[in-house]
């Protein structure tokens, strides 16, 4: 681990950063940390991992959705007759023909609150107006494309400008103060230097490998889902009233799933169109989306329009900070991207204020993408320190280092663990900052101009409510189970690791199982919190269920513990010992079992909110990074390039370098995307979002991997919870595409604040051809 | 995408027969050849092309790479665009083919992609793929998407008031600066047709985009013999560094002895609504002693006639600074 490389550090942090909280993390072993493959890999490299669209039944047919081909407007008619003539069709619905689908009033999140088909009414491009099932997938696909659908258009807005038209004040998506202290206008106003700029970042698309897809199936009483969900439990519940049927009577299965980004967080239409479809029918129904649905019904990361204003001294303290930003969301839901997320607390200034406002555009529903809010936010904040720190004629480094806290200035808490300042020097280190020479363009590289940036990172850190089971088996096995899912993270294999952790077994003899909603209520995978909740609710039931055995150990007939003191003993390597003995003294834990005619030992375990176990409500918990970034870039040719990514992270305690470096890797490049390549383009003559697949919609390739250079500083967040893991799975993308910008300009002189950066902006760069 | 019937073909003159009953060879084609399907199959699945037959000519004797007699290289129609760009002929005597082809798409794609095939894709404008919007390549007369949409990757040069698509080809570049000759079997002869004259501009009939009548299928690709003593480019720029079409290309052969350039051959990529033969920088090269200054005099010739659309000016810029790179790396490996 490179644990013995920030030995500095963590000695100087022995007792947290504050000096006075006291670590609440017991040592523990060695196969936390550890750098281990996930256990689901050999499943999925062989193709026997089934993912949602996998899953085939007897009698199972086809449906396909048809897209509205207007941005707004009332379906005129429907013409069906058609398509309900071509070979296999078995039903074409549409909003004429459809059952009942309800909204869900009694919690969980859903992503449209207008359920599919509810009326004639089309809100944006690509909603769902009809639904063509068959019995194979290409009669639905062709019924589909026969389907004669006219409307009434009205008028619509998919304008990029998000001053035009401005939400009026007052208004549920008018302007919002979020955050306010001092008197940052009038501060602002009066300071010696001053930054005002706006940044924009542009709608784009999670596009996870695997499409979204429902195979559902409808047995008289009951709904089976098979999804490809990052959160079972709120599918569920959800589903239950989208469809009115008793809470019980939906069981959602997400046993693997090919990545999300956040867009998986929340149940799309087509689900509901799906189980529908199976309850009409009475047959399991497969409906699979096109990458090009990918694009217009499944949610995507909303535009962003950032108004920074940062007031300075000469020498570079922050006397003011302002964002004002607003983001498009759709017409029926309000998505309020929180691009104010780490602005309050990240650098020390009395007078501050973020501010958002809603501007409605006909688009499908935005929806959480891999670090909502922060990722477009910190592009804004880091993009204007590093305006800042050019203006001041400063380090970009030497300006952020100097503005750093311990406190939250916003809550006025002490951070349970902030290592912000060794995030940016330890990267400055291996990057080798201290070689940059300041003119732009001024660093070379044969017949290449390198540019270097460097940005701050930060997402939040938090742990929900969820419950854990444990068995320990009769066969030397064990069993670990809760209502989550592994999006590709590495959720399998973490929770594993706690069971070995705690009981010694091998991970390799611990069976994981996850994404069912019948399970016990698991978290949702969403805001890098699954871990730091799963985890606690996990050692517990692991730690009950040796209770059970060891209880076991001293009541059951012919053990040699019989008659000894539950608290007498201890489980580890596997075995049942005298704590005050070594585990080969000891018996291994089945033999107990096995004595005891029990077949196994379940224990529950439940995770409680963050700071129900420790002191955290006094504190703010946020996870920090420091991102720096070379590019190579060619003036003769207009070639940029990424060719250098260091990472410095602090993510509390790493349960497993491998799954943890890999989130990373994967992180940074979907940020050399976000500074370089994506973009959803909306055509503003019918709101068609044009560029809907993956030749028109750029990311980046595995030619565009620069060499990457992750370091995880690993110290316990000791209010984060038992092991001090605040997981990773977002902040790598944070502070990328500012980090890019700062290298851009460095190489180029252009300073782009309108992401992504194109040839278009890099073409009249004055450097020397 | 519709039904259609599936015929898998023995022989060249069969292939022909079968497809001579279709009434055009061209958009609307009710029968269409199929070799890698790499480019059909998805035009089917989109709906853009919808043949009612299909014929199969995997199986026909074309898919050799083998010398003309004389001196050049016969690349047969059906050989896989990996084989070509492998093909240690290709490599020493033609290396911008070679370059031209394992630039494009990715390899997976390159081991099912055919010459002819290669020649024969159509452009990627988003308009002419998606059947929701108007397009005059795929149903003429309805009018151009592109011209008052989006049209960053679409042509600047043989432009017409009806379409804008660029021809995708990395391929056909390289072919074009080699002064490929294309040979063609249909129902009643031969021929054989030098691939400038192959491909058509838009003009007011976008839909038609060669010379191809109903049943002739390509046969081979012909390259004349190496000119002695000269080296050749490929040279594309993308967004990204892989799996990407052009922005901008150049594929260049040129001769330099004596000081002065003496055969030269400028095509471009990503410009162009056919692959882009630039007569106009080759006029300002031949003869010329080659520096920088003569290279942008070359590049400012090629752009001259450019027509930028409201999202594509960059790529008059862009194409010259590829002329230059293009041409300055030809020199230098000389
Ligand atoms: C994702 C993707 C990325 C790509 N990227 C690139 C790129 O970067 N650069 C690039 O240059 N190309 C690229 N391509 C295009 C690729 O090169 C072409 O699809 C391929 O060359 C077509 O060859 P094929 O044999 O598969 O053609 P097919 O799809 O089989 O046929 C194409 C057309 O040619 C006709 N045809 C085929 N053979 C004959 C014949 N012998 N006689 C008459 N007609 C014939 C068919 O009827 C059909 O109309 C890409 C394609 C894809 C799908």
């Amino acid at each position: 681990m490179l644990f013995s490389e920030y030995l500095e550090f963590i000695q100087s942090d022995k007792l947290g950063p504050n000096g006075q909280i006291k670590a609440s993390t017991a040592e523990p072993t060695a196969v936390i940390g550890a750098s281990l493959s996930r256990i689901d890999g050999p499943l999925k490299t062989t193709g026997s991992a089934r993912y949602a669209s996998d899953h085939n039944f007897p009698g199972m047919v086809y449906a396909v959705p048809v897209g509205a081909t207007v941005a707004s407007g009332k379906i005129r008619s429907i013409d069906t007759s058609t398509s309900e003539k071509m070979p296999g069709v078995v039903a074409i619905l549409h909003h004429g023909n459809f059952d009942p689908v309800f909204r869900n009033a009694s919690g969980g999140r859903n992503s449209e609150q207008r359920p599919p088909f509810e009326d004639e009414v089309v809100y944006y491009w690509g909603q769902y107006v009809a639904l063509a099932v068959a019995e194979t997938f290409a009669q639905a696909q062709a019924a589909a494309a026969a389907v004669k659908i006219s409307y009434a258009p009205d008028a619509f807005n998919v304008s990029t400008n998000l001053s035009d038209p401005m939400p009026a004040i007052g208004a549920s998506e008018g302007p919002r103060v979020l955050s306010h202290r001092g008197d940052p206008e009038g501060v602002f106003t009066s300071a010696p230097v001053k930054i005002d700029y706006t940044y924009t970042t542009p709608a784009e698309t999670h596009n996870p490998m695997e499409m979204h897809a429902t195979v559902a199936i409808w047995d008289g009483k009951k709904y089976t889902l098979y999804e490809s969900s990052q959160g079972v439990m709120n599918h569920a519940t959800v589903m239950y009233q989208v469809l009115g049927v008793p809470r019980e009577n939906v069981e959602v299965i997400s046993r693997f799933i090919g990545s999300g980004f956040g867009g998986k967080l929340f149940p799309w239409p087509h689900s509901a169109l799906a189980a529908v479809a199976s309850r009409r029918l009475n047959r399991p129904v497969k409906l699979t989306l096109s990458r090009k649905m990918m694009f217009a019904n499944v949610g995507h990361r909303p535009r962003t329009q950032q108004r920074m204003r940062l007031g300075a001294t000469p020498e570079g303290k922050l006397l003011s900070l302002c964002q004002d930003y607003r983001n498009h969301t759709s017409i029926n839901d309000d998505i309020r991207e929180n691009c104010g997320e780490a602005t309050p607390f990240l650098y020390s200034t009395a007078n501050l204020q973020v501010s958002s406002a809603l501007v409605r555009r006909n688009v499908g529903t935005p929806t959480p993408m891999r670090g909502p809010g922060a990722v477009p936010g910190l592009f804004a904040l880091e993009s204007a320190m590093d305006e800042l720190a050019i203006k001041l004629n400063m380090d970009p480094v030497a300006l952020r280092l100097g503005l750093d806290t311990l406190t939250d200035e916003e809550k006025n808490k002490p951070f349970s663990s902030r290592h912000l300042k060794e995030c940016l020097q330890v990267g400055s280190e291996k990057f080798g900052w201290s070689k940059r020479t300041l003119g732009v363009g001024s660093m070379r590289k044969g017949d290449l101009i390198l540019g270097w940036g460097v940005a701050a990172a930060s997402w939040s850190a938090g742990r929900g409510v969820a419950e854990a089971s444990v068995s320990l088996r009769a066969d030397g096995s064990a069993r670990v189970s809760s209502g989550t899912q592994d999006p590709g993270t590495g959720t399998y294999t973490v929770v594993a690791q706690i069971v070995s952790d705690k009981t010694g077994i091998p991970v390799r003899k611990i069976q994981s199982v996850l994404g069912s909603s019948s399970l016990p209520p698991g978290p949702t995978s969403g805001g890098s919190t699954a871990t730091a909740t799963v985890i606690p609710a996990v050692a517990e039931a692991a730690v009950n269920a040796i209770k059970i055995t060891l209880t076991a150990a001293t009541t059951t007939k012919g053990s040699p513990f019989l008659g000894k003191q539950v608290k007498d003993l201890a489980m580890s390597s596997g075995r049942i010992h005298l704590k005050n003995q070594s585990p080969e003294s000891g018996i291994p834990f089945e033999e107990i079992l096995k004595l005891g005619n029990i077949a196994s030992a379940d224990g529950q375990g439940k995770t409680g909110g963050y700071g129900s176990d420790t002191d955290g409500k006094n504190f703010s918990s946020h996870s920090f990074g420091a991102q720096f970034v070379e590019v190579e870039w060619d003036p003769g040719i207009c070639r940029l390039r990424v060719s250098r990514v260091v990472s410095v992270v602090d993510a509390g305690r790493i349960i497993n370098a491998k799954t943890a470096r890999n989130q990373m890797a994967g992180a940074i490049v979907m940020g050399i995307g976000m500074g370089l390549l994506e973009q959803t383009t909306y055509d503003s003559r019918n709101g068609h979002p044009i560029n809907d697949n993956f030749a028109d919609y750029v990311v980046p390739t595995s030619a565009d991997h620069p060499e990457i250079d992750i370091h995880f500083l690993d110290i316990p967040d000791p209010m984060i919870g038992e092991y001090g893991a605040r997981g990773l799975g977002e902040i790598g993308l944070a502070g990328i595409a500012p980090a890019i910008t700062a290298a851009v300009y460095h190489a180029t002189g252009v300073r782009v604040r309108n992401l992504p950066v194109r040839i278009e902006d890099l073409i009249t760069a004055n450097v020397a051809v | 995408m519709d039904s259609f019937t599936f015929t898998r073909s023995t022989t060249v003159d069969q292939a022909v027969q079968l497809a001579a009953k279709s009434l055009t060879a061209q958009q609307g084609a009710q029968v269409r050849f199929v070799a890698g399907g790499t480019t059909l199959v998805d035009l089917m699945k989109l709906n853009v092309e919808r043949p009612r037959e299909i014929v199969d000519i995997n199986s026909l004797p074309l898919d050799r790479v083998e010398p003309s007699p004389a001196g050049g290289l016969i690349l047969g129609a059906l050989a896989r665009n990996s084989d070509v760009a492998h093909n240690a002929a290709v490599i020493r005597d033609y290396p911008v083919l070679s370059q031209a082809l394992l630039s494009g798409a990715s390899p997976q794609l390159r081991n099912m992609a055919t010459t002819a095939g290669n020649l024969l894709q159509r452009t990627r404008c988003v308009y002419f793929r998606d059947t929701a919007h108007a397009c005059n390549k795929r149903e003429p007369g309805t009018g151009c998407s592109a011209i008052t949409g989006h049209n960053r990757m679409l042509a600047v040069l043989g432009t017409s008031k009806d379409c804008i698509a660029t021809n995708p080809s990395d391929q056909n570049v390289a072919l074009t600066a080699l002064e490929a000759t294309i040979q063609i079997q249909g129902p009643k002869n031969k021929r054989s047709i030098p691939i400038h004259d192959f491909y058509l501009v838009p003009g007011s009939t976008p839909h038609i985009e060669n010379v191809l009548r109903p049943g002739e299928i390509i046969t081979s690709v012909t390259l004349p013999p190496p000119v002695a003593g000269t080296n050749s480019t490929y040279l594309k720029l993308r967004d990204r560094a892989a799996y990407e079409f052009a922005l901008a290309s150049a594929a260049i052969v040129m001769k330099v002895s004596g000081g002065r350039i003496q055969h030269i051959r400028v095509a471009l990529g990503g410009v162009g609504t056919k692959p882009w033969r630039s007569f106009e920088a080759e006029k300002v090269l031949e003869g010329h002693a080659p520096d920088r200054a003569l290279f942008q005099r070359a590049a400012e010739a090629a752009l001259k006639d450019a027509r930028p659309q409201s999202e594509n000016a960059f790529k008059v810029e862009l194409s010259r600074r590829c002329i230059v790179r293009a041409l300055t790396m030809s020199t230098k490996s000389a």
